[in-house]
């Protein structure tokens, strides 16, 4: 059989806020430009960050995008790259105005200046008095961005694969990437995408945990491809988690209900928090609050058959504060818990929520990896953006209304770099056969027959470890017991089967490759953290609870090659501006 | 927006990517009627599930969560039997 081609100056795969930002500059500088989404790109993830956008506008109260930045990098803990931190607060505010000029219905103020919004970890001054630096579209930003940039593409003539899962890179001898691999879901027929550029803009990888609030798509498939083709994944170990999620499904219950006076309890009815926090009890940080409700778990105090979750009452609060005050966490407990809160507590469990690690790139969005000359060398032809990515803005934690910023910075950064990419490369490199190959196999071997192991069994095997053995509860022990746990659960990839070998809408062939993609991230995960013996922003362990700049200020780079964990420095020099150095983080 | 007859209704494996959101709770909501509830549903109620999953992400889950009343009597109707089954 022939393997069907297309020609292409760029290919993105992922149709998020990043790809379709990138795409964007891309297709208005006509170039010609691939879009590669595993569903149609208004289902996208970014439909579901409702927060909104930071920039520094000052439109509501003073601000200046260096004040931005100092709250970015000390909300990283200082692990965040201050040359890549600056470039994304100074460019803010060019974003936000292009997206307000493509369409985007930002909220608005009476003086018809976009509305911002308040949010925690922003200050003026240099961690003075509350800073007001979020634009939003009501409490569904994610949504308004994520149609108005699909539409801009659509007027501008991007091409759309829609419903094409991304197999694998291809690669030549020299390392360079020539396009990729794709698996129309439909047909079940390969297609071979040759491009000058590709951008991996595959979002998050919440699915590697058994409790998310990621969709069911977000199984990190740029990152594992990144893997497989030879790029490490960087800081890895850094994932925020919420305390509050539904307990086996993962929606988050808002911080707001502890903060209106809800409280935890365990099996007995203890409200637990106290023994924990006697001061700020279930207000106290999120770390305390997540390790807390897993200990309780497992010391045997958790609710239900299983006891694998604890509750969160607020049925003392009354119908109307709860219907009033917190909106939707009625509707959501009653439609995912099938519990009415207003008369009986919800079940929860801390919920994986984002990632801050991701394919290393710099901050044009190529990606980049340690050759022999140093930690840095860019790959040719392959760029990164958005949460699959790591710049690195968040370092070892996130600001809320930064990673929409992110996509949307970095996304469009990519694309203007692609630009000039294809300025000085205009012609495709000779493609690679043995590569296509190569890549082609880890699609035929879905068609091996007989008995094995399912899917879906492994996969709740596969996610149940990560939580227990990488979630928030991280010792010295837990995390090695987990990555001896995580081998043997690669090992049994090998012995999957599938029962349907259908090609039309094959979805359970694709689950499977997803399940591979999933495997292969949670040793990074598991392995980034195991290494790093201190605690940093999300990254908290008992066994080593202080932050230890002598020796950690420095990112991971986990290699599938061997599992094979390096480390490269944080980039502390700012492009234009004095470096923040690091200092004890008090909010 | 036309209703597909019943003789054209798509596969349900076809469906399942369908139910396939950008938001965990529409997964969930949507999956679990398809799996449970839809094989069991007359060809007309099926259509009608169907054109249902051509909507966007956001008006679903506002329907989903009560933000938004569907102006629609089988909008509504269907809405409601999503939310109870989830």
């Amino acid at each position: 059989m022939t393997l069907v081609r297309r020609h292409f100056d760029a290919l993105i795969i992922g149709a998020g806020g990043a790809g379709l930002n990138a795409a964007l500059q891309l297709a208005n500088a006509n170039l010609r430009v691939a879009v590669v989404s595993k569903v149609f790109p208004t289902r996208s993830h970014t439909v579901a960050a409702q927060g909104g956008v930071n920039a520094a506008l000052a439109n509501v109260l003073p601000d200046n995008w260096h004040w931005h930045m100092f709250d970015t990098v000390k909300g990283s803990d200082y692990l965040g790259d201050q040359d890549a931190i600056e470039f994304m607060c100074r460019e803010a505010i060019p974003t936000v105005y292009e997206l307000e000029h493509n369409g985007v219905p930002f909220s608005r103020l009476d003086n018809g200046r976009i509305y911002q919004r308040a949010f925690g970890g922003q200050s003026q001054n240099f961690g003075g008095a509350q800073a007001a630096r979020t634009c939003a579209a009501a409490d569904r930003t994610g949504h308004a961005i994520l149609h108005t940039l699909y539409q801009q593409n659509i007027r501008a003539r991007t091409h759309f694969f829609d419903e094409y899962f991304a197999v694998d890179l291809i690669a030549d001898d020299e390392g360079a990437i020539l396009g990729a691999l794709v698996l129309e879901i439909e047909t079940g027929e390969p297609l071979l995408i040759e491009s000058k550029t590709t951008l991996l803009a595959t979002g998050g990888c919440g699915q590697v945990f058994r409790t998310t609030s990621n969709a069911h798509i977000n199984t990190g498939d740029g990152m594992a491809m990144a893997l497989r083709a030879g790029v490490p994944l960087m800081d890895m170990e850094f994932f925020q988690f919420h305390p509050t999620g539904i307990a086996g499904k993962g929606m988050l219950i808002t911080e707001g209900v502890r903060g209106e006076g809800g409280y935890l309890v365990n099996k007995d009815g203890e409200r637990f928090m106290e023994r924990y926090a006697p001061n700020a009890k279930d207000l106290a940080s999120r770390d305390v609050v997540s390790r807390a409700i897993v200990t309780e778990v497992k010391e045997g105090r958790g609710c239900g058959p299983e006891g694998d979750h604890v509750m969160l009452k607020v049925d003392h609060l009354g119908e109307e504060i709860v219907s009033k005050r917190l909106p939707g966490i009625r509707e959501s407990s009653q439609i995912f818990a099938g519990v009415d809160p207003v008369v009986e507590p919800i079940p929860v469990f801390p919920t994986a929520h984002y990632v801050m690690g991701g394919i290393p790139t710099n901050r044009y969005g190529r990606v980049v990896v340690p050759v022999q000359h140093g930690p840095e060398e860019v790959i040719p032809g392959l760029y990164a953006a958005g949460e699959c990515a790591c710049v690195s803005v968040h370092g070892a934690n996130r600001l809320g209304g930064n990673s929409l910023l992110d996509i949307l910075v970095f996304g469009r950064a990519a694309g203007q770099d692609i630009i000039e990419f294809l300025k000085e490369n205009p012609n495709h490199r000779p493609m690679d056969e043995a590569a296509v190959e190569k890549v082609m196999s880890r699609l035929t071997r879905w068609e091996e027959k007989g008995e094995g192991i399912s899917v879906q069994d492994l996969r709740a095997e596969f996610r149940k470890v990560m939580e227990d053995h990488a979630g928030v509860f991280r010792t010295d022990e837990i995390m090695a017991e987990g990555v001896e746990k995580v081998k043997e659960i690669r090992e049994k990839l090998k012995d999957l089967r599938l029962q349907d070998q259908s090609s039309v809408f094959n979805t359970a062939r694709v689950e499977a490759l997803e399940l591979e993609n999933l495997v292969d991230i949670g040793m990074s995960i598991v392995l980034s953290a195991l290494n790093r013996q201190e605690s940093r922003g999300a990254h908290s362990r008992p066994d080593y609870p202080d932050r230890d700049d002598k020796n950690w200020m420095k990112h991971s780079l986990y290699f599938y090659e061997e599992d094979r964990v390096e480390y490269k420095p944080v980039r502390t020099k700012p492009l234009f501006v004095e470096t923040f150095p690091p200092k004890e983080r008090v909010y | 927006m036309s209703v597909p007859s019943s003789n054209t209704l798509p596969s349900i494996e076809k469906l399942r990517w369908q139910c396939r959101r950008g938001m965990l709770e529409l997964d969930y909501a949507l999956s679990d009627f398809l799996e449970q509830q839809y094989p069991n549903l007359a060809e007309e109620e099926q259509a009608l599930f169907v054109r249902l999953l051509d909507f966007e992400d956001q008006l679903l889950l506002d329907w989903l969560m009560g933000n938004v009343v569907p102006s629609d009597d089988w909008l509504r109707d269907l809405v409601e039997r999503i939310a109870r089954r989830s």
